[in-house]
C-alpha cells in the first residue's frame, strides 16, 4: 500500500517514531501456556503500552488480539472455540460502528468477507465489561452470515454477542480475530480487508499531514 | 555408566538385523561391534533409512530433466527450477507407524520432519499437503443403498465391529489435529491433500505429509561434511530419550504389542521448529555454512554418517558436548534418539561466531560437538573415549540391498455386470456423495490454517490447490493422488492412473506438471506378493512419469504396513507439483455462473470395474481397473490446458471416484463463495444405450467436465475436435437442482439434499 513498514524484534524496547503498531497473528511462544500469556511479558510490550497510552494507533490481529487482551489493553479474553477445533474459513463480519480510525471509510452495516484462522477465538467478558462495550458502541465487528444477520451458526467460535473485533475506550486500540491482511489481494478472492488498512492510513494522513518521517510499522510477534 | 549388554544373537535379532547382516557388519569393522555400534547399524540399515528392500526398484524411476537442479537421493529433497532464478524443493514422507500408536504426536512430528527436510535444502517452506488413509469411520450400510445392496452390505457390516469404527475415528481425529497443531503453529498453510477410508487400513492408518519450499538457485544448501578441520555444530532442541530407534520401529509390522513401542514416537514442538527454521535460513544467508543436515530418522547417527559419506570425509563428535534434556543418557541412547527440531551444521572454520550469535538470538541451544576429519570414519567419542568407530560410507551407503522374491497375486475377482442389479441411481448418488472417501473434506481442512502466508489462490476442495509464492511471484499448483482400490486390484495400472490423475488435476487447475514426489506404502516385503505389488507399482509410476515427462525428485518408502487385521492395499501416493504461467489461467473445479454451458470431454465411458459405485453401493471390490492410454491421456490434458490458456474455460473438474454423477454434483456444490443465483445444472445425456448406473458412475479415465460461456461452445468443441479429443455439450449451469436426463429417464436432486449428503457427512460421522 506504499507505506514503509519495519519488523520490530520482540526483545527491543522502543517503538518510538512509529504511527501504527501492529501485533500480527501467529503463535507467540507457541501459545503453550495460553494464547498471548507469555508474549505480553516480551520486552517490547512496555513500549507498546506507552504507544497506546499516548493515543497512537495499535492494531492486534488474531494472536495480536489475544496479546492485547492478556496485556489489559483491551477488556475480556479469547478462549477455546466452542467446537474445540481450530477453524479456518472465509467469514462474513458486519461493520457495527465506523466512528473510529480503523473503519471510518466503511459503511455501518456492511458485511466484509475476511478469513478467520484460530483455535482460541471465542470472545468472553464479564457482564459489566460486555455491557460497557455494547453501550459505548465499541464492538465494531460482529460475525454474521452472508446475508448480514447474526446467527448462532454464523458464529464460528461461540463468541459472546458474536463479537469479532472491539476497540478500547479511547478508540485507538483495535483487536480482531479475523485476518484482514489475508483479504487484500484480488488474487486471493477477497479485498474486503483493505478498508481497515485504508481507513488507518487516512486517519494517519490526517493527523500527520506534515510529518514525512513518521511511518507505520509492524511489531513482529514470534509466530 | 552402566555396563553395556553383551552382543548375543538374540540382541542382534532384536535389533532387526539378520545373521548375514551381522556378519557383514563384522567384516566392515574387522571385529565385533559394541552395543552402541550395533544400535547405529540397526537404524541405518533399517528399511526406513537404507531402502534395502526397495532401492533396486527405485532406480527404475526417471530422475532427470532439464528442470532438475538436485536429483532424487542426492540430498534431503529434490530441487526443481521454476524459472527466473527461482526453484522449489519438495518431498513427501510417511509417519504411518508412529501415527498408528500415537496419532496426534505421530502426525505432528511427521509434519515437523518434512518441513525440516525442506529448509535443510535452504528453501523457505511455503505450503504443505497431506495424504491420509484410515479404516472406515461409518458403517458401510447406508440408508441410501438400494434394497438389493443392503443384504450384501449387512454381511460386510457384521464384520466391521463398532469398536473398530470408534478406533478409526479416534485415529482420524488425532491425526488431523496433530497435523493442524504443528502446521498451524509453525505458520505454514496446509492447502490440500486427499483422504480415503477403507477396511484395509484398519489398525494401520497412512499419514503421508508433503511440504514445498521456495529458494533461489544459488541458495541450495548441501548436506555434505566438506572441508577437513571444519567444526561440526549441533543446533536446536536438546536430545532426550524420545523416539529411540523410531526408524527401526517403522521398519517392522505393527502388532498387538506395538503400543508398547510408544517411546519410539517422538514429541513435537512446533514453536521450537519455527525458531530453528528462521535461525537456519538466517544462517544459510551468510557465508558460514559448509554443509547442513537435519536430524530426522536415526537422528545424530544418520546426520553424521550421511554428511561424512556425501562429503567423502570423516566426522568425529563427542557426545558429552551434545545438549541433553535428560541426565544419564548412554551413548547408545544419544545416538539413536529421534528427538525433534535438531540440525547438524558443518561450519566453515572461522565462522563459528556467526553461528553462535544467530542461535543465541533465536534462543536456541547450540554446541560445537566435533569436526570434519579426512579418514572417512564416523568416530563417536564420549568424554574423549571412543564409543563407536565405523567407516561412514559403508554405514550410510552400503547397507545390503535385497532382491526380494516377487509373486503375482491371483487375478482378483472380475466384474460380471449381468449379475449386478441396477440400483436406484437417485439413492446411489446420495450414497456415493456421503461416503467419507468422496464427501467434502471441510471437516478436515477447516482445522488446518490454509490461508496463512496470504498466498492460497485456490482453496482446498478443488482438484488441485493453487498457491501464490509472493517472493518469487510464481503460481504453483499441487495435488496428491492415489486410488488404492485400483492398486489393490491391479497395482501397475493403479499406479499409472495415480500419475495420470495427478496430471489431470493439475491440467484442470491450469498448470503444467513439473515433477513428482512419491510415498510408497506397502506391506512386509518379505512376503512375495507384497514385493510384487511394490515392483508393479514402481514400474507403473515410472511409466506414467515418462509419459508426462515428469521426473521423480524423491520420496519415501514405508513398508511393513501390516496389522493383525492384514496388509494394507498397496498405496503408492503421488504428490505432483505444477506451474501456472499466468494468474488468468488459474481455474477452479466448480461451476461459476448461471447460464454457462457444460461440456464433457472424453466421452461417456462404460467401465464400472473397480469403481467406488460397486464398492459403496454393492459392496464389491472387483476388477477390471479402467483402461489407461497414457498418450491419449496426455493429449486430453494438453487440449484442456490449451483451452484454459485461451481463456475459454470457466471451470474444469476431472472425473474420478464416482464418475460423471459425482463429478457433476461436486461442480454444483463446491464453490466456496457461491453467487446469489444457484449453480445447479440441467443435463441431457441423450440416448447412450448404457445402463444408467454404468453411465453415471463408471470411472473410465481421461474425462473432464468444463463450464464455459455459451458463446464459446462452438469454438471449444471445434478446437477439441481438431486435437482429436471427443467432447460434447451436455447441459447448462443454473437452478437449484441437479437434473439429469438420459435414455428417457430423468433424475432430479435438490442441491440442498446433495449438500447435506456431501458437505456434512464427515462432520456427522465424527459427532455420532
Amino acid at each position: 500500500m506504499g507505506v514503509k513498514t519495519d519488523y520490530v524484534w520482540h526483545k527491543d524496547t522502543s517503538v518510538s517514531g512509529y504511527d501504527l503498531v501492529v501485533l500480527p497473528g501467529g503463535f507467540s511462544y507457541g501459545d503453550y501456556l495460553r494464547c498471548g500469556a507469555i508474549a505480553r511479558f516480551s520486552p517490547i510490550m512496555q513500549a507498546v503500552k506507552e504507544h497506546a497510552a499516548a493515543g497512537k494507533l495499535l492494531l492486534g490481529i488474531c494472536n495480536g488480539f489475544q496479546i492485547l487482551c492478556e496485556a489489559g489493553l483491551l477488556p475480556g479474553a479469547l478462549i477455546r472455540n466452542r467446537s474445540l477445533h481450530f477453524v479456518c474459513q472465509h467469514q462474513h463480519v458486519r461493520v457495527e460502528n465506523v466512528m473510529n480510525p480503523f473503519l471510518h471509510l466503511a459503511r455501518t452495516g456492511a458485511a466484509l468477507r475476511i478469513p478467520v484462522a484460530h483455535g482460541e477465538g471465542s470472545y468472553v467478558a464479564d457482564t459489566a465489561a460486555l455491557r460497557a462495550l455494547e453501550r459505548e458502541n465499541r464492538v465494531i465487528l460482529r460475525y454474521v452470515d452472508s446475508g448480514g444477520a447474526t446467527t448462532d451458526t454464523a458464529n464460528p467460535n461461540g463468541s459472546q454477542n458474536s463479537i469479532a473485533g472491539i476497540v478500547n475506550e479511547a478508540r485507538n486500540v483495535f483487536g480482531l480475530m479475523p485476518h484482514p491482511e489475508r483479504a487484500c489481494d484480488p488474487r486471493l478472492g477477497s479485498t474486503d480487508g483493505r478498508i481497515i488498512f485504508e481507513s488507518i492510513l487516512v486517519s494517519l494522513g490526517a493527523s500527520h499531514a506534515d510529518d514525512d518521517a513518521a511511518a507505520p510499522t509492524t511489531v513482529r510477534s514470534l509466530t | 555408566m552402566s555396563a553395556e549388554p553383551a552382543i548375543t544373537s538374540e540382541l542382534v535379532a532384536k535389533h532387526g538385523l539378520t545373521p548375514e547382516e551381522y556378519e557383514r557388519i563384522k567384516s566392515i569393522l574387522g571385529r565385533e561391534p559394541n552395543f552402541t555400534e550395533l544400535g547405529i547399524f540397526s537404524v541405518m540399515w533399517s528399511e526406513h533409512c537404507s531402502y534395502k528392500n526397495s532401492r533396486k526398484e527405485l532406480r527404475k524411476f526417471p530422475t532427470t530433466g532439464e528442470r532438475v537442479l538436485v536429483k532424487a537421493g542426492e540430498e534431503n529433497a529434490g530441487v526443481i527450477d521454476i524459472g527466473d532464478g527461482w526453484a522449489v524443493a519438495f518431498k513427501m514422507e510417511s509417519h504411518n507407524h508412529p501415527s498408528a500408536v500415537e496419532p496426534f504426536q505421530g502426525a505432528a512430528t511427521g509434519v515437523g520432519g518434512i518441513i525440516r527436510d525442506i529448509f535443510t535444502m535452504g528453501a523457505r517452506p511455503v505450503f504443505s499437503l497431506n495424504s491420509l488413509r484410515f479404516g472406515p469411520i461409518t458403517s458401510p450400510y447406508s440408508q441410501n443403498s438400494g434394497e438389493a445392496a443392503k443384504q450384501k452390505l449387512s454381511t460386510l457390516n457384521s464384520q466391521l465391529s463398532t469398536s473398530q469404527i470408534a478406533t478409526n475415528k479416534r485415529l482420524f481425529a488425532g491425526v488431523v489435529s496433530g497435523i493442524a497443531h504443528y502446521g498451524n503453529c509453525i505458520g505454514i498453510p496446509t492447502i490440500g491433500g486427499e483422504i480415503y477410508f477403507d477396511e484395509s487400513y484398519d489398525g494401520n492408518p497412512l499419514v503421508n505429509v508433503f511440504c514445498l519450499g521456495i529458494l533461489k538457485h544459488e541458495q541450495i544448501a548441501r548436506g555434505a561434511a566438506k572441508g577437513v578441520g571444519n567444526p561440526v555444530f549441533y543446533v536446536g532442541a536438546e536430545t532426550g530419550r524420545d523416539g529411540l530407534a523410531g526408524a527401526a520401529f517403522a521398519s517392522r509390522d505393527l502388532t498387538e504389542e506395538s503400543k508398547e513401542d510408544r517411546p519410539a514416537v517422538q514429541v513435537g514442538d512446533p514453536f521450537r521448529e519455527k525458531l530453528l527454521l528462521e535461525a537456519c535460513l538466517e544462517l544459510l544467508a551468510t557465508d558460514a555454512v559448509a554443509g547442513i543436515q537435519d536430524m530426522g530418522a536415526a537422528g545424530l547417527t544418520c546426520s553424521t554418517c550421511e554428511t561424512a559419506s556425501r562429503g567423502g570425509t570423516g566426522v568425529e563428535i563427542d557426545l558429552a558436548k551434545v545438549p541433553q534434556r535428560e541426565t544419564g543418557m548412554t551413548p547408545y541412547e544419544i545416538m539413536l534418539s529421534e528427538s525433534q527440531e535438531r540440525m547438524l551444521i558443518i561450519v566453515k572454520k572461522g565462522h563459528e561466531k556467526t553461528v553462535c550469535d544467530i542461535f543465541a538470538k533465536w534462543d536456541l541451544p547450540y554446541a560445537e560437538v566435533g569436526s570434519v576429519k579426512d579418514d572417512g570414519m564416523m568416530r563417536v567419542l564420549n568424554h574423549g573415549q571412543i564409543v563407536a568407530e565405523i567407516p561412514a560410507r559403508k554405514l550410510a551407503d552400503e547397507a545390503p540391498l535385497y532382491d526380494r522374491e516377487a509373486k503375482a497375486r491371483a487375478t482378483p475377482p472380475q466384474l460380471d455386470l449381468a449379475k449386478v442389479p441396477v440400483s436406484d441411481c437417485h439413492a446411489a448418488l446420495l450414497a456415493l456423495l456421503a461416503h467419507p472417501s468422496i464427501a467434502s473434506k471441510n471437516w478436515v481442512y477447516r482445522q488446518y490454517d490454509h490461508t496463512v502466508r496470504a498466498g492460497t489462490v485456490v482453496l482446498p476442495g478443488s482438484d488441485a490447490a493453487v498457491f501464490l509464492v509472493r517472493e518469487a511471484n510464481k503460481l504453483l499448483a499441487a495435488t496428491s493422488d492415489c486410488n488404492a482400490l485400483y492398486c489393490a486390484l491391479d497395482p501397475r495400472q493403479g499406479a499409472r492412473i495415480a500419475i495420470a490423475e495427478a496430471a489431470r488435476n493439475l491440467a484442470c487447475a491450469g498448470a503444467t506438471p513439473l515433477a513428482v514426489t512419491d510415498n510408497l506404502n506397502f506391506g512386509n516385503p518379505h512376503k512375495p506378493e507384497n514385493f510384487w505389488q511394490l515392483r508393479e507399482c514402481v514400474e507403473g509410476l515410472a511409466e506414467g512419469c515418462r509419459a508426462f515427462d515428469v521426473p521423480v525428485t524423491g520420496g519415501n518408502v514405508s513398508l511393513y504396513n501390516e496389522s493383525p487385521a492384514g496388509t494394507i492395499d498397496p498405496t503408492p501416493t503421488v504428490g505432483m507439483v505444477g506451474l501456472v504461467e499466468d494468474q488468468r489461467h488459474v481455474t477452479a473445479s466448480y461451476f461459476q455462473a448461471q447460464g454457462d454451458a457444460i461440456v464433457l470431454v472424453g466421452g461417456f465411458g462404460d467401465e464400472l470395474g473397480a469403481s467406488h459405485y460397486l464398492k459403496v453401493v454393492h459392496g464389491l471390490k472387483v476388477g477390471p481397473v479402467p483402461a489407461l492410454d497414457l498418450a491419449k491421456e496426455r493429449k486430453i490434458h494438453e487440449a484442456v490446458l490449451g483451452l484454459i490458456k485461451s481463456h475459454l474455460v470457466k471451470s474444469a473438474h476431472d472425473l474420478s471416484e464416482g464418475g460423471l454423477g459425482v463429478a457433476l454434483a461436486e461442480c454444483t456444490l463446491a464453490h466456496p463463495n457461491p453467487p446469489v443465483l444457484p449453480l445447479g445444472a440441467v443435463i441431457d445425456l441423450g440416448d447412450t444405450g448404457l445402463r444408467l448406473d454404468q453411465l453415471l458412475f463408471n470411472e473410465t479415465q481421461g474425462r473432464i467436465i468444463l463450464s464455459l460461456k455459451p458463446t464459446d461452445v462452438a469454438a471449444v468443441l471445434m478446437l477439441l475436435e481438431l486435437r482429436g479429443v471427443p467432447a460434447r455439450r451436455i447441459g447448462t449451469v443454473g437452478g437449484d437442482m441437479l437434473k439429469i436426463t438420459a435414455d428417457g429417464e430423468t433424475f432430479a436432486w435438490p442441491l440442498a439434499d446433495l449438500r447435506i449428503a456431501w458437505y456434512d457427512s464427515i462432520a456427522t460421522a465424527m459427532s455420532a
